[in-house]
């Protein structure tokens, strides 16, 4: 190999985290007697100013062309080291790490075994290194503009707080109205301020900030470019209510005869019309047509919307609009639904209409549901004299009915849901079917105590078995565990803490902005400590309970952390690119598209090109790939797709790869 | 040389195929039990009994008869605890002890009944002469 590197190594003991496992003095020993290292040492901890200063120093006096660290993941500090050895003039990707940490000292126990594999990662970086060529990062414009998915609290606060610095901001939202499952919202703990009081407000304030515009009953069509340049589709379905004539007078929804569709907005509790506005505060307020309701759209006939708004703003014929704009950053906030609970028939609850789900009795309990707030029986409109309320159905749950982890807001909505039945019902009954009750937060746990002890609200230790019909009573067998009793309750209406789960669209949204996410659709975050709020693909952010389960306080201090990392990056001019991207040798190419194919970010295109041939036609045309930098993300899957060997990722060549294998099986 | 109760314990949970440690004790098999009240040890704290390895409390209790081996706890549990299979584990134990399987197989066809889950049959014939 090229006799000109000069390559120093420098292995760090991270404390104890890699030097109790792995002899670091001999990793230096050994990697000292290679072929071109000029210079090796070992360090309490390289990533500190000390050690950084060892390396800057090093390639100084020795006029190091290139550096080994041995250390922690290249996830962690590769961008510390490269930034280190560029302020002492090397070039950034000049630098390579060696994972002894977590591939090595972390995984392993036997110091000689661990130490002989150290040496072989050092080796195998070193490998590497010998074949690097510098790489200079080249440039690109951000766009000023960020695009939210999702207009519930999380995506209003972040919109909010965007537009605040000064950047436009567009909210997409599915549903016809922005506010999302807050709105649905009766009391919010743990301070039992109404939803609606302190949302509605900030709706507002969505809806008239000049910076935001907001796309309602509006979905992601499609997204492609990099941080900085997203382009995206949204599709703008047809309300067939024109928005700029509607005075949102509610006379559409009066006239309309069409009364039998689900009332989404009240959990499927009463009934809407097929013209409707979802609720008395939503934004916009105009209405929407369910066209699979409506009865013009279904026999053509009706029209009694039509003819009595004096707007004219009905519009039949209205179609979907595809809108197409650029953005600099996304934030996604898809939010949540609780699980579907089709899998616990043991609580009856697709049986008797008086076991609901929390959500359900939310309605129930608000001002503005389908019983005007009385607490009343679904079934027959009765007063209720005693609730049972079971927690934790379907969270925690490995068996496959339900989801493995804690949905979180379950002890504290169902403390609030039982603390609010006693303070406006003394007279029914309430008991609380609990596992464990976890209520850290600021004054969470004396939330929940305050139920106890000042609402008299019966806590049981244990869990409901089945729940079953007796005459018009609900009867509800569970087990007293602290008691070791199994208990009989007859109950009249049965509260079940339906685990949550991410909104479904959220897969759809993750593929089309190559996010990652977890088993259980939660969007994964790039480090789960460090960076919560930022997705691992550069320039999508996250926002809510799409990346865990959270509550509102929760949600809205995320939403404010993902703001202000679209406003870092909406605030710079231009943005460095990864120059490890792919590029095509023309000499090679056969033009056949298999890289254009596999292409995720549409990076590759084709051109033709005159190439000199010999014989008496001197040149001819030759169909090649062309890689376009700005777009490319050095995924690497052209290269593996490329038939001919034409396509090359710069700074992961196949040759510096097949170097590693080589340096691991010597 | 009989097995000490560390061994047995062991046994149980290894021809059960039940990991205790995946209980996180919410009751809900007690709470589901229908045989719950001819019990003295109950389906929970069985559980918590093998984990904790008190195997010869359990190989004298009433529960191991009285269980119905109808799985209403296996089916509802929401980690895969499966407490009726220690139950039928720590029963097994005591039977296979030299002597104490007084059920002929000659007695058997007479006894089946064909709406019964197959395991739920092996476990009553264990049950029988009880």
């Amino acid at each position: 190999m090229s006799s000109l590197h000069k390559i120093g190594v420098f292995v760090c003991w991270c404390g104890s985290n890699i030097a109790a496992t792995v002899d670091v003095a001999a990793v230096a020993e050994a990697m000292r007697a290679e072929p071109n290292v000029v210079y090796a040492t070992d360090y309490q901890y390289m990533c500190s100013e000390g050690g950084q200063s060892r390396i800057r120093e090093a390639i100084k006096e020795y006029g190091l062309t290139g550096v080994v660290i041995c250390s922690c993941s290249p996830r962690m500090h590769e961008a510390t080291f490269r930034k280190a050895a560029q302020s002492a003039g090397l070039n950034p990707y000049m630098v390579e790490i060696a994972n002894i940490r977590e591939h090595c000292s972390w995984i392993h126990k036997d110091r000689m075994d661990a130490t002989a594999k150290a040496i072989v990662l050092a080796r195998t970086a070193l490998a590497k290194l010998n074949l690097n060529q510098p790489l200079t990062a080249g440039e690109s414009n951000v766009v000023k503009r960020a695009l939210v998915i999702g207009g519930g609290i999380a995506g209003i606060q972040s919109a909010l707080d965007i537009a605040e610095a000064g950047y436009e901001v567009d909210i997409v939202e599915k549903t016809p109205t922005i506010g999302g499952r807050m709105a649905q919202l009766d009391k919010t703990f743990p301070t039992l301020d109404c939803a609606a009081c302190i949302l509605t407000p900030k709706m507002v304030d969505a809806a008239q900030n000049e910076k935001i515009t907001l796309y309602t009953y509006s979905e992601m069509e499609s997204v492609s470019g990099f941080v900085g340049n997203f382009t995206a589709k949204i599709r703008k379905k047809a309300r067939h209510v024109n928005e700029d004539l509607c005075t949102g007078c509610g006379l559409c929804q009066e006239k309309c005869p069409s009364r039998k569709a689900k009332n989404e907005f009240n959990m499927g509790l009463n009934t809407r019309t097929a013209i409707y506005i979802p609720f008395a505060q939503a934004i916009p307020n105009v209405p929407v047509i369910d066209t699979e309701q409506c009865i013009h759209f279904k026999t053509g006939k009706c029209g009694l919307c039509q003819m009595n708004c004096s707007a004219k703003a009905i519009d039949f014929e209205q179609q979907d609009e595809i809108i197409e704009r650029q953005y600099g950053a996304i934030v996604v906030a898809t939010g949540f639904r609780p699980i579907s609970l089709e899998r616990f028939d043991e609580f009856g609850y697709s049986q008797n209409p008086d076991v609901v789900t929390s959500l359900e009795f939310e309605r129930i309990m608000n001002a503005a549901g389908p019983t005007k707030g009385q607490l009343v029986r679904p079934s027959d409109g009765k007063h209720p004299h005693c609730i049972v309320f079971v927690q934790c159905v379907g969270s925690r749950d490995t068996s496959g009915c339900g989801k493995p982890y804690c949905s979180k807001i379950c002890c504290m909505y169902t403390a609030k849901h039982a603390m609010l039945v006693r303070e406006k019902y003394p007279d029914v009954e309430v008991h609380v079917f609990y596992i464990d009750v976890r209520t850290p937060g600021k004054n969470f746990d004396e939330f929940y105590r305050r139920a106890v002890e000042q609402y008299d609200v019966d806590y049981i230790k244990g869990m409901v078995g089945k729940v079953s019909s007796h005459g018009d009573k609900l009867q509800v067998q569970g087990s007293d565990l602290i008691a070791d009793k199994q208990i009989i309750i007859d109950a009249d209406m049965v509260v079940l803490a339906a685990a949550i789960e991410p909104d479904p669209e959220v897969r759809k949204i993750a593929t089309m902005l190559t996010a990652s996410i977890d088993t259980n659709n939660f969007l994964t975050e790039a480090h789960p400590k460090l960076r919560p709020v930022e997705s691992p693909t550069a320039g999508v952010f996250l926002s809510g309970v799409c990346q865990g389960p959270k509550d509102i306080p929760e949600t809205v201090a995320q939403a404010s952390a993902a703001a202000a990392k679209v406003i870092g990056l909406l605030a710079k001019d231009k943005l460095k690119r990864n120059p490890c991207v792919a590029h095509s040798d023309e000499m090679l190419c056969n033009g056949c598209s298999a890289c254009e194919k596999v292409c995720p970010y549409g990076a590759i295109s084709y051109m033709d090109k005159e190439f000199r041939v010999p014989g008496p036609k001197r040149t001819e045309i030759r169909r090649i790939a062309v890689v376009n930098e700005a777009v490319c993300q050095g995924c690497g899957a052209c290269t593996v797709t490329c038939p001919s060997g034409a396509m090359d990722l710069k700074g992961f060549s196949t040759k510096q790869i097949m170097a590693e294998v080589d340096a691991i099986c010597r | 040389m009989p097995a000490t109760e560390k061994e047995l314990a062991e046994t149980i949970r290894r021809i059960s195929g039940v990991d205790t440690r995946k209980c996180m004790k919410c009751g809900k098999c007690s709470g589901t039990c229908p045989a719950f009240g001819e019990m003295d040890i109950h389906p929970h704290k069985f559980v918590s009994m093998v984990e904790k390895g008190e195997i010869d409390e359990l190989m004298q209790s009433k529960s191991l008869w009285t269980c119905l081996s109808c799985f209403a706890c296996v089916e509802r549990c929401p980690r895969n605890v499966e407490p009726a299979r220690l139950i039928e584990a720590v029963r097994l134990a005591v039977i296979r002890r030299q002597g104490e399987n007084y059920l002929k197989a000659d007695q058997i066809p007479e006894l089946l009944d064909e709406k019964l889950p197959q395991q739920a049959i092996t476990s009553a014939f264990r049950k029988y002469s009880k």
